[in-house]
């Protein structure tokens, strides 16, 4: 495939770079990068890496935009509320981007429906909002083989690590299993400072992005956290150990997906 | 040009700063170690900057020929894979 001269000018900034080059925004192009949640994480995510190139692009979310996603939900504009999420987010990226082929999935994850999803896609971003939702893409992605990168937000702090298979721990590694209903609040009850969907987001593409290109080092291994407040980035490192984890340790216990039960008041992504 | 054997070539008149840096480094990256390019460029700015990036990135700059109509031939010969 050779570029055209829009081609040229439109990535020019990338293919300068000697980590991307034409060889980096020719993977880039060909790429396929699946966003789970159209809300505070997936819309800057998929915005940056609809900017960047990445050919085929799969947002899922169930929701329509609801005026008060406006605050943070960046791909989505006033003209668009009552719009399904993966249509209004489909239609923003598609304007800002001719070369990218989105496809959109209207659904919830469920145990159903992850391993259909992700089977396509050489990267997957968590974008949701709840436990049950996080903790399926971790073992719908451990149980694929599929790279993914995690992260949640609340009020202003937020968090993200990358699972690669075989490359250290995965996200039940760490946290084990949900936390009892309503033992943790969700971003509607608790609130969420809007640009902290763009912080991490943001962060989320960056993996994406390096992953595709094989350049730097991914967040494999580590968590890192986010207080807006402190202005404080924790890298933190992670135990090594998986051997002994429900989902991708040696002797798993879990092989199948399990549908966790929701809060009440969960379902509205981020 | 004919001392020398060139590989392949690129037309960056129709494009202006920076593409047209990008679109030279792109051909080159074309190219295996040891083959030579030759890149038509406008006189100004293109020549100025142009062959100082290309050296940049580390290829060998073979020579530069002035084509008389306001367009210039840089020979590069890429280092590198």
């Amino acid at each position: 495939m050779a570029f055209t001269n829009d081609q040229l000018e439109r990535y020019s900034r990338h293919i300068i770079l000697k980590e991307v080059g034409a060889k980096g925004q020719k993977k880039l192009l060909n790429a396929k990068v699946l966003i789970i949640g159209a809300g505070g994480l997936g819309a800057p995510a998929a915005m940056y890496l609809a900017a960047a190139g990445i050919g085929t692009i799969g947002i899922a979310d169930a929701d329509e935009v609801d005026l008060s996603n406006l605050q943070r939900q960046i791909i989505h504009a006033t003209k668009d509320v009552g719009k399904a999420k993966v249509q209004s987010a489909k239609e923003t990226m598609e304007a800002m981007n001719p070369d990218v082929k989105v496809n959109t999935y209207r659904t919830f994850v469920t145990s159903e429906n992850i391993m259909e999803l992700i089977a396509d896609y050489d990267f997957i971003i968590d974008g949701t909002d709840n436990f049950p939702a996080k903790f399926l893409i971790n073992d719908a992605c451990v149980m694929a083989k599929k790279p993914f990168s995690h992260a949640g937000i609340i009020r202003f702090k937020g968090q993200l690590m990358t699972y690669v298979p075989g490359q250290g721990p995965c996200y039940r590694c760490v946290f084990k299993e949900p936390p009892p209903k309503d033992a943790v609040p969700t971003c509607k009850q608790a609130g969420v400072i809007g640009a902290m969907g763009g912080v991490i987001g943001s962060l989320q593409a960056m993996e994406a992005i390096k992953y595709i290109l094989g350049v730097g080092d991914l967040l494999t291994g580590y968590l890192l956290t986010y207080d807006a407040l402190k202005m404080e980035f924790r890298k933190v490192k992670l135990p090594a150990e998986t051997k002994n984890c429900a989902v991708c340790g040696e002797h798993p216990t879990i092989t199948e997906l399990i549908d966790y039960e929701q809060a009440e008041c969960d379902g509205v992504h981020l | 040009m004919a001392d020398f054997n060139i590989d392949d070539s690129v037309d960056i008149t129709d494009v202006v700063c920076p593409t047209t840096f990008v679109k030279a480094k792109v051909a080159l990256e074309e190219l295996d170690d040891g083959q030579i390019l030759a890149v038509r460029m406008n006189d100004g700015e293109p020549v100025q900057n142009v062959p100082r990036s290309i050296k940049e990135e580390g290829h060998q700059i073979l020579k530069l020929n002035d084509n008389g109509d306001g367009t210039f031939t840089l020979i590069v010969k890429k280092v590198g894979d």
